[in-house]
């Protein structure tokens, strides 16, 4: 039983990173129609959003220190961090090691910044082209995108550490009447858990409660109607493509304490994520979501020692079989909308 | 000549003329001078041009035509090269018994997976064969080891005992076509020129330019108009009262074929295997290629192929020395500028260069360079005869 609530907690993380990216897909595809091979990149780029403020925020000078001499008698140099400089010493200290949150908010302008341009600059021309064309400009946008991070990054991954305070594990196994460090879990990764929740539940509720949702909603049922009504539908789809952006941005970013950041990573990402999307149900929100945490959990219990004992090698394939019998089964995916996609 | 159209003719003289002069075509620097590291006539990067320019005319084939994209291709290349190995290990060093096999596994292997694939079309069908081409990596990586050799790959080791003729002392046996090994080369010294003929090489063009003959004939075949009409309207297709999966499913069996050729050529050439060939990187590189050289043309394939393979060699290997070498004649710090805006593009940034090309070419010439050079051309002869205007253009092809 413990090995269960085990493996659930594990996929929950991993779970939470495919919906997310699988959610903004769905939005973008639901939205634009178009399908959208360089999402991963976006992912990445939030990653590297985290990489390039913790950078920021450790940027220091070097100031003489009159008590120390070095070895050829000049005075010692100290570090100083600017931030320390700025808002004091423990203050300064406290912003370097809540770097990762705080790049929360450096990346969400930064991730609808670059959907804007991506959208208006290159992905508007695509809408009447078959969908092939719009998958192989968007996967050279990704490869020129993850090419660029590669410039500037290097090829190693950087290690991007959470806050001091989430470091360690909860023993969860406590909670439900389990002997002490049965059930470990990361704080971080519940972290990501909730945080992927309630970013999930916002963009739920955004596009449910206010108008502007509404008539995005509208325009995914019946676009020409929406704008015969006079609701200029192009520009709100733009916004919700660069929203789709800044959802896969702050994924990105909270994963990178999870997986230091690379720059192929999107990569990986992204295979997986279209796989959900499909399973899910194209143009399907609930079943992007759902789809992504089913998966994260079953690729989860497949790699259970029992599992692999009976059927070696499942926990590598279990995602894609599962994609496979689904799209053979029920060409909507689980839970896909009537006539989107079902050639 | 053979069933072909003159013009057609012409192509494939153009094409065999190219293959076999190719070793002297692609060493136009004499050796030892600076733009010698532009040579790329060395026989491991030839063998490269030409297997990976039957890989892309296979896949053309499916994609160029059917309009199916496939995203999973490399797995037929990854199952064609273990049948070849297998072949060179068990049965005999002979690569031509591999090849076949080769050929014939990827086929089978191709039919499963377009059987099931066939059944969906459009992005899903893009999303069942990569899912089938992950699996097979995946499971050739971990679970198949005992038949694949997993990480590690396979090779022929001085333990193999081939039914016929391994070697009796105990050396690493060597590919051969009946007794003539693959790296024998015949090298040729003209001035300060040299050149390299490899047997290898010329088997793998010889199998080259079958081919790229039978890509013409299908290509100008009633299966091949078949293929177009699934393209533009499969939808007409069910209502003359055609089964476009028959057809579907034909050119993708066939396309995963050349890349089984392709595959065992490949293992033929270098003797090895390993399941990183099989990756959804190695799928999307075929289809890179393909669509830069011009997707449903004859030649754009091979172009394509060919030109991501110098890059990937060449273009690759100039680091930033050789670039203050170029830049020497400006004054300093105009170098300095210029090394620095050139450097990210080429040498290890090459995939950078690609990507923007890539994206060039989908955006701007949906028939690749073939298109872009053809358009040139007509831009040419319409400022030469422009009183005469000549309205027939050529088809892409």
């Amino acid at each position: 039983m413990d090995q269960i609530i085990v493996q659930i907690l594990n996929g929950l993380d991993k779970g939470s990173a495919y919906a997310l990216i699988a959610l903004g897909l769905t939005l973008i595809f639901g939205t634009l129609g178009v399908v959208n091979f360089a999402h991963g990149a976006l992912f990445m780029l939030g990653s590297f959003c985290a990489v390039i403020l913790s950078r920021l925020l450790s940027s220091s000078h070097e100031v003489a220190d009159p008590d120390r001499l070095d070895f050829l008698g000049n005075p010692a140099m100290n570090k100083v961090f600017y931030v320390q400089d700025i808002f004091g010493e423990a203050a300064g200290a406290a912003i370097m090691d809540w770097a990762v949150p705080l790049a929360i908010l450096f990346s969400i302008p930064v991730m609808i910044g670059v959907g804007f341009i991506m959208e208006r600059g290159l992905i508007k021309h695509f809408y009447k082209r078959p969908h092939a064309d719009q998958i192989l400009v968007t996967f050279g946008l990704a490869i020129v995108l993850q090419e660029i991070i590669k410039y500037f990054f290097g090829a190693n991954p950087i290690q991007t550490p959470a806050p001091e305070a989430f470091k360690g594990s909860l023993d969860f196994g406590v909670f439900l009447g389990y002997e002490a460090n049965a059930i470990m879990y990361p704080y971080w990764r519940l972290v990501y858990f909730f945080f992927s929740a309630v970013i999930i539940a916002a963009v739920f509720a955004f596009l449910q409660f206010t108008t502007f949702g509404m008539v995005v909603r509208a325009g995914m049922a019946d676009r020409e109607t929406v704008g015969l009504l006079g609701i200029d539908i192009d520009k709100r789809f733009t916004f919700m493509f660069g929203l789709a952006a800044a959802v896969a941005g702050v994924a990105g970013v909270m994963y990178a304490p999870i997986v230091a950041p690379n720059y192929h990573m999107g990569m990986d990402f992204l295979v997986l994520s279209f796989v959900v999307v499909v399973v899910g149900g194209m143009g399907s929100l609930p079943g992007a979501v759902a789809a992504g945490f089913l998966l994260g959990i079953l690729e989860s219990f497949a790699s259970m020692p029992v599992v692999v004992d009976i059927l070696p090698g499942i926990n590598q394939i279990i995602i894609y079989l599962v994609a496979i019998v689904i799209l053979l089964t029920r060409p909507r995916g689980l839970m896909g909308r009537k006539g989107v996609m079902e050639d | 000549m053979l069933g072909l159209t003159k013009q057609d003719s012409k192509l494939m003289l153009i094409v065999i003329g190219l293959v076999v002069f190719a070793p002297f075509i692609l060493n136009p620097f004499p050796e030892g001078s600076a733009m010698a590291q532009f040579n790329a006539g060395y026989p491991d990067l030839m063998q490269r041009f030409v297997i990976f320019g039957i890989f892309a005319i296979g896949f053309n084939l499916l994609f160029g035509l059917t309009g199916y994209l496939s995203f999973g291709h490399a797995a037929f290349l990854g199952v064609g090269s273990y049948a070849a190995i297998w072949s060179l290990k068990l049965i005999t060093l002979n690569v031509l018994p591999g090849i076949v096999f080769a050929i014939i596994v990827a086929g089978a292997f191709s039919f499963v997976v377009g059987y099931v694939s066939l059944r969906r079309s459009g992005i899903y069908f893009s999303i069942l064969t990569l899912a089938f081409a992950q699996m097979s990596y995946a499971l050739a990586y971990s679970v198949l080891t005992p038949i694949t050799g997993g990480e590690t790959g396979l090779q022929i080791k001085n333990t193999d005992n081939p039914l016929i003729g391994g070697p009796t002392d105990g050396s690493i046996g060597r590919a051969n076509l009946f007794g003539a090994e693959m790296g024998n080369s015949f090298e040729l010294n003209i001035g300060s020129w040299l050149f390299t003929f490899n047997l290898g090489y010329y088997i793998a063009a010889a199998f080259m330019l079958v081919a790229f003959y039978l890509s013409i004939r299908i290509f100008r075949s009633p299966f091949g108009i078949m293929l177009r009409a699934v393209k533009s309207n499969q939808q007409r297709m069910n209502y003359t009262g055609l089964t476009p999966k028959r057809y579907t499913l034909s050119a993708f069996v066939i396309s995963g074929m050349f890349a089984g050729l392709a595959g065992g050529l490949m293992v033929a050439m270098d003797t090895q295997v390993g399941p990183e060939r099989m990756f959804w990187t190695a799928s999307g590189e075929v289809v890179i290629m393909t669509i830069l050289g011009g997707a449903g043309t004859l030649l754009g394939p091979v172009l394509g192929a060919g030109f991501i393979k110098y890059m990937e060699n060449i273009v690759s290997k100039i680091n930033k020395d050789i670039l203050h070498e170029w830049f020497a004649f400006m004054p300093d710090g105009l170098e300095d500028a210029m090394v620095a805006f050139v450097y990210p593009f080429i040498g290890k940034g090459w995939h950078l260069t690609l990507g923007i090309m890539f994206m060039l070419v989908v955006i701007f010439l949906p028939g690749g360079l073939v298109e872009g050079g053809q358009r040139i051309a007509a831009k040419f002869r319409r400022t030469k005869n422009a009183e005469t205007p000549d309205g027939a253009s050529k088809p892409a092809e």
